[in-house]
């Protein structure tokens, strides 16, 4: 599989996109994580004005054998959650790096540990 | 030191299948090959393909071999006709229930008692030591079959195909030997899906063998390999326990409800008789907690030891497996609850979800039962 290069990523599995404009960016999960967990049958995702924090858990996701902590890449504040993965949680499965994202976030501060899309690659395996 | 996990002898497939494999009771074994849910879908609409060589196979011969049985299990296998399987269990002296079990009568004085893989050694010494003094002979035959189960309504056909036997012939619950796909084979109708299906007993040097032809012989019913991942979820749809989730030693076949497996009326003493007929005078007169069905109303799952809680919080009941079920849509569980909440529709019932009360549904099992 492989982990787009204009993302950064983190030893918990998440990715996140490029800031925007307004300092806003994208969070996910890898290929690799969705493909760890199984079909995902649940998505528990922060809620828009919640503030996350970077390293600490923020929400949850449920496969068929196990439920697994969502943590946040960055500290900053929740913009907008996917609803259509909390519709259709196999959208983390089918779609990880796309239509399976989870969170929006507007990023106060940020880890200086995030891994390159090949740091990452070659963390995961 | 934690020993290596042991390997199947289908081990090379399930690996060039891109197979997840997990640790299973010290077994290497395949957890899916691709989406679990699909697999699932597969078991319950076509046909599904199950490396189950990890079960514990144990045979008695001898003059004695039923008598011996009926003594060391809660069943009365001397009773079984040949060529018959039994679903019984053996059970401590206590009560307890140290495995459930599937036995076959092979012939007039020869029986296959399968075990799960992790009791079967536990099994093993059980039945060694209950047979000393009986006209019986109890050989380990774990290292002797591989098993490949073929589960889903187009399994009959798929089997068909490969085989002479007459499996028109071949009732639920009952084993032959016979030929398949050129090797020799018990062939059973056995299962744990839920569906009709057959559970293949052949030497670990044929079972190569035997799935590539019935791989193929699939292809075009849509038959698709499968983990022990959708096995879990089609025995929980199905209702079927699970040892070391339903059942326990610190359960009688009683409290989970399936007294029915107890033969008080066979010839001879069987160990945890005394205890058993005082589990039974319990469950009738003061029923214990009950084992019910739960179908979620929202989409988080509940899982084995979460609380079965009533609105204000009171536990009545313990979740013992639980897992979202492809077939109905919905989380569902099997969990034991107090005999005041476990009849079908009681209102207010809720798992406690990591700190969340969400309601569920109290139903009677099985969430799923086919159409024969």
């Amino acid at each position: 599989m492989s982990n787009p290069q204009q993302l950064r990523y983190t030893k918990e599995h998440e990715w996140l996109s490029a800031t925007d404009e307004n300092g806003v960016a994208t969070v996910g999960i890898t290929e690799f994580a969705a493909n760890a967990l199984g079909d995902v049958v649940y998505a528990q995702l922060p809620a828009v004005g919640d503030t996350v924090t970077a390293g600490e858990t923020c929400g949850e996701l449920e496969s068929t054998k196990s439920v697994s902590d969502l943590y946040a890449p960055v500290t900053g504040e929740v913009v907008e959650a996917n609803q259509d993965v909390v519709d259709d949680p196999a959208l983390v499965n089918t779609a990880p790096f796309e239509g399976g994202w989870l969170f929006k976030v507007k990023i106060t501060d940020e880890p200086a540990e995030l891994l390159t899309a090949d740091e990452y690659t070659a963390f995961a395996g | 030191m934690t020993e290596a996990p042991r390997r199947t002898a289908l081990d090379a497939t399930h690996r060039a299948l891109g197979a997840t494999m997990t640790d299973f009771a010290g077994w290497d074994m395949p957890l899916r090959y691709g989406s679990e849910r699909d697999e699932h879908l597969a078991v319950r609409t076509r046909a599904g393909l199950f490396d189950l060589s990890h079960m514990g196979e144990i045979t008695l011969t001898g003059p004695g071999a039923g008598r011996a049985l009926d003594h060391a299990l809660v069943g009365d296998l001397s009773a079984l006709a040949v060529g018959r399987a039994r679903y019984t269990m053996i059970c401590e002296a206590g009560g307890g229930i140290l495995d459930d079990l599937i036995v076959y009568r092979l012939g007039e004085q020869e029986y296959m008692v399968v075990a799960n893989a992790s009791n079967a050694q536990v099994v093993l010494d059980a039945l060694t030591e209950r047979a000393a003094g009986f006209d019986a002979v109890v050989r380990d035959d774990r290292e002797n079959y591989a098993l490949i189960a073929v589960q889903g309504p187009a399994s009959p056909g798929i089997l068909k195909s490969v085989t002479d036997a007459d499996l028109d012939g071949l009732k639920y619950y009952a084993g032959l030997p016979g030929t398949v796909a050129g090797v020799s084979a018990l062939i059973a109708r056995t299962g744990y899906t839920g569906e009709d299906g057959f559970e293949l007993f052949v030497a670990p040097s044929d079972a190569e063998k035997l799935w590539q032809a019935l791989t193929e012989a699939g292809a075009d019913a849509g038959l698709v390999p499968c983990g022990l991942s959708c096995r879990d979820t089609l025995r929980l749809e199905a209702g079927m326990p699970l040892y070391g989730h339903e059942l326990t030693t610190a359960t009688t076949p009683f409290d989970a409800g399936l007294g029915r497996v107890v033969k008080f009326d066979k010839a001879g003493d069987f160990v945890g008789r005394e205890a058993l007929t005082a589990a039974a005078e319990r469950a009738a007169s003061a029923p214990p907690r009950k084992l019910v069905g739960l179908i979620a109303a929202g989409r988080r799952v509940p899982r084995a030891g979460y609380p079965v809680v009533t609105a204000d919080g009171t536990v009545v009941g313990e979740v013992t497996s639980g897992a979202p079920s492809p077939t109905l849509g919905k989380p569902i569980a099997i969990a034991y609850v107090d005999a005041a909440h476990a009849t079908a529709g009681t209102e207010g019932v809720c798992v406690d979800i990591r700190g969340t009360h969400e309601p569920y549904e109290v139903v009677a099992l099985p969430f799923y039962k086919r159409e024969r």
